[in-house]
């Protein structure tokens, strides 16, 4: 029998490739638009996918371009991703809502209200996904950081920055405020109590005292707690400290694995590996770190139209596409059989990156969710009850609820 | 009572509706109170605003818990939702009212909220607007990166500087500025967006926005503040002032002060409009109403509320005193810091005494009774067409340009006002009958769309 995953998907102004907004189908006059926004959430959530991450940042450029000489033939501009979140959450039923935020300049205070009122709103679906660290563009923009992320390092590997190891040690402090916050209200602190004249229980709010090393946090949130009780703390990861980040903190992880013979070292048993050693290390939370693929899709009827899509689109970008994320051009088939090979692999889900928006959104709803859902490959679920229910996290109990007395037996119970 | 069209058309109410807020007005010991937080809560609220036709839905900001003596604040409501998620929120459930926030200058960044407020209005179709308010304390400042970095002097400083480089980010993209060519390929023309290179004592930017121009340009810009520093903030900036001044002589003297100052800012009088706070009591016959007032107030001050009301101005335990007594004989500790997070009651302790002390010794008035007189006193108590008149009175006489509605009940406090007030003031003309004026905040408040930059420097 198939394992069985959940769908996410990922979405991003016009799509992952990019030179999408330039397909007869896309709508690049409406990416700062309601309408949009609404419309690609609806037929994920009509569809089934269990979830939406929404990209973000705060720069008119991605993360390692320079702003110096703009490139004109990309999109540019785009909405705040929390809000978009907010907007379509009372538009929506039953899809998780999980827009990015940057660790770097936003306040944890503000994030952490904010993705607790997504979760009033969409009453129970919320969650983030945190990116560690600031970009050049990003820090201009602010100009309160002089340092931050400008390149990975050219070992490939981030334990090389002393700038992108303060990041992620950063997000990690913010994660972890966030979580706090969440906490910070137990669930019955609101007492309403007439007789005593008071409206809650302020032994049951607890300020949470956080000192780090890049901010202190003092109070208690503003928002009682959320009907998820913590909203789901996400984060894309590609190697060790990354996975450490989400070990620690994170109740799902992205990975991009790929195939083992393509790219060795990059198969999703090593990746597998890494996380478990870290979570060995690292993890205190009793709910296992849920792991989700990544692949970045394009979806056309035929291999043939799917394959001269993509050079269509690779003509206009001027260069071929490349992704983090182990790429798919093929047919819905093609795309369902990947899903399926990595719900036999063991990941908890799948989150799909579309190449354009809202073609391959379309496809994926319409073509490769009946497909997947024909084999059983789709967990299913009635959709009631909250994101935390649907991927099987248990709701959290606060940190700050007092642990009752241990109970001593009494004599006679030994008496019998 | 229509009016024959030759006639002068009457000035034009405006109406906001504020959400029921984390204080003692906020009554939740009435049985039929609902959740200050459910999202249900703001459904009906935002239906009953957009049904009595209002320009706005208002919201409060939470930026730290209240708390007293040393705890957190047990007796009112407490705890809130994020301005912005939850103004998004609304804006999907809407379809003609504007959102407005509090967002302080303080603990964000110009081109954060800039961005922010940008999308709000992207989304709700051109409905933003921004209640722009300056904090300083360390209190709040202990819930931010920066903590309590600003000296209260340099708030409006902050506040001014924020708001102009606010100004040049939504003024940076031209409208209709993405060009999205397919065929050629050109996303955006060359110099969109324009750069903002800005350097003050507050912020030191070289900034790209992010966010196409919005429906309205720029939100709405909101302000409160009353002190000379604030008045001259609100001429310069501010397209709404949410004012406390509610007497009528009173805010009549504040409505000339402000927009006196606006012409040396080129404004005309009607680019800002007026719109204090105002509770209300209805009743059948006025009577009625001032039973109903009575009723509300005993829920407002209840006993225990009284006495946490004398002790932050005394800034001392009084636990005491009977609420039912006398004022407190002894003298204000004014060095302590029993309230934590209350806007304004630290502010002249001294005369805030003097004035508690007068009031219950001419008229012989307890704790409680005294804090009654002046905490719980509605603006507006009688029948609907008392109310409607006295609404349109200020209108006409320009002691302001309408009202921001304040219920005290959550989440239906607004239901009679809209359903009882809101047609007789349409009978008198002096209010719109359907959302005719456009279809953004601007159009319903009758302000000027700002200008995007014309020419646009190259880089």
């Amino acid at each position: 029998m198939t394992e069985q995953v959940h769908l996410g998907i990922a979405l991003e102004r016009s799509g992952w490739h990019p030179a999408a907004w330039r397909e007869a189908s896309a709508r690049p006059h409406e990416l700062t638009t309601s309408g949009y926004w609404r419309d690609l959430l609806r037929t994920a959530d009509d569809a089934g996918i269990a979830l939406a991450t929404i990209e973000d940042a705060l720069s008119l450029t991605d993360r390692f371009e320079p702003v110096e000489g703009l490139r004109r033939d990309r999109v540019r501009g785009r909405l705040d991703a929390v809000l978009i979140a907010s907007y379509v959450a009372p538009l929506t039923r039953r899809i998780g809502l999980v827009p990015t935020v940057t660790t770097a300049h936003p306040e944890p205070f503000h994030v952490a209200t904010g993705i607790q009122t997504l979760d009033f709103a969409s009453r129970g679906r919320a969650g983030v996904r945190l990116v560690a660290g600031a970009s050049a563009a990003e820090r201009a923009n602010f100009g309160r950081r002089a340092t931050g992320v400008d390149a990975i390092p050219t070992s490939g590997r981030v334990e090389d920055s002393a700038e992108i190891l303060a990041a992620f040690r950063e997000a990690g402090e913010f994660a972890d405020v966030l979580s706090r916050l969440w906490d910070s209200w137990q669930d019955d602190a609101i007492i309403r109590d007439v007789e005593t004249s008071r409206f809650l229980d302020a032994d049951r709010v607890h300020n949470i005292e956080f000192e780090g090393e890049f901010f202190s946090v003092t109070g208690a949130s503003i928002v009682p707690r959320s009907p998820q009780g913590r909203p789901l703390l996400t984060v894309l990861a590609h190697q060790a400290v990354p996975y450490r980040l989400a070990a620690e903190h994170a109740d799902l992880v992205y990975v991009t694995p790929h195939d083992e013979a393509d790219r060795p070292g990059f198969g999703l048993a090593g990746i597998r590996s890494q996380l478990d050693a870290a979570a060995d290390d690292l993890r205190t939370d009793r709910e296992r770190l849920h792991v989700y693929a990544d692949l970045l899709v394009l979806i056309e009827d035929t291999e043939s139209a799917a394959r001269s899509a993509v050079q269509r689109l690779d003509e206009w970008a001027g260069a071929p596409l490349t992704s983090d994320a182990r790429i798919v051009i093929g047919t819905p088939a093609t795309v369902a059989d990947a899903v399926r090979d990595l719900a036999d692999a063991g990941v908890d889900g799948v989150r799909l990156r579309p190449a354009r928006q809202p073609a391959d959104v379309v496809a994926i709803a319409e073509k490769v969710v009946p497909l997947l859902r024909a084999t059983g490959t789709l967990r299913e679920d009635d959709g009631s009850g909250t994101l935390r229910a649907r991927l099987d996290l248990a709701r959290p109990e606060s940190r700050y609820v007092r642990q009752p007395e241990p109970r001593y037996a009494r004599e006679e119970e030994f008496a019998l | 009572m229509s009016r024959p069209a030759s006639q002068n058309q009457p000035r034009q109410i405006h109406l906001a509706a504020h959400f029921p807020g984390v204080n003692s007005t906020t009554v939740w010991t009435d049985p039929t109170a609902g959740s200050q937080i459910d999202f249900s809560s703001f459904e009906h609220f935002a239906a009953t605003a957009e049904r009595g036709l209002f320009d706005y839905v208002f919201l409060a900001e939470g930026l730290r818990l209240r708390e007293h003596k040393g705890r957190i604040h047990e007796l009112d409501v407490l705890g809130r939702p994020n301005t912005l998620s939850i103004l998004a929120a609304v804006a999907a459930i809407t379809e003609h009212v504007g959102v407005v926030g509090t967002l302080n200058t303080t603990f964000n960044e110009p081109y954060e909220l800039a961005r922010e407020l940008a999308t709000l209005d992207h989304l709700s179709g051109g409905r933003a607007g921004w209640n722009a308010v300056t904090s300083s304390d360390a209190f709040h400042g202990a819930n931010f990166r920066r903590g309590g970095y600003l000296d209260h002097a340099d708030r409006y400083e902050r506040a001014r500087e924020f708001a102009a480089l606010a100004k040049e980010l939504w003024d940076s993209w031209p409208e209709d500025g993405v060009r999205a060519d397919a065929a050629t390929g050109v996303f955006l023309d060359d110099g969109v967006p324009a750069r903002v290179r800005h350097s003050g004592p507050q912020f030191d930017v070289d900034a790209l926005f992010d966010v196409p121009r919005s429906p309205q340009g720029r939100p709405v810009i909101v302000q409160a503040g009353d002190s000379a520093d604030g008045r001259t903030f609100g001429a310069e900036h501010a397209e709404v002032i949410f004012s406390l001044h509610t007497g009528f002589d009173d805010a009549r003297a504040f409505y000339d002060d402000v927009k006196g100052r606006l012409t040396a800012y080129g404004r005309e009088e009607e680019s800002l409009k007026i719109l204090p706070a105002a509770t209300f009591a209805i009743g059948d016959t006025d009577d009625d109403a001032r039973d109903r007032a009575r009723e509300v107030a005993l829920q407002q001050v209840r006993p225990e509320v009284a006495l946490t009301y004398v002790e932050q101005v005394w800034g001392r335990d009084l636990s005491g005193y009977d609420p039912d007594g006398p004022l407190p004989d002894v003298e204000p500790d004014t060095g302590s810091e029993t309230a934590r997070g209350w806007a304004n009651r630290h502010a002249a302790v001294r005369s805030r005494i003097a004035k508690l002390r007068e009031l219950s010794e001419t008229e012989g008035l307890s704790i409680r009774e005294t804090v009654i007189r002046l905490t719980a006193n509605p603006t507006f108590v009688g029948t609907p067409e008392r109310i409607a008149a006295e609404i349109d009175r200020y209108v006409q006489e320009r002691a302001t340009d309408g009202f921001t509605i304040v219920g005290h009940l959550t989440p239906h406090g607004l239901d009679e006002f809209a359903e009882r007030v809101v047609p007789l003031l349409q009978e008198r003309g002096s209010y719109r009958r359907s959302y005719e004026e456009g279809a953004t905040l601007r159009d319903l408040l009758g302000l000027p769309v700002p200008q995007a930059a014309p020419a646009l420097a190259t880089r």
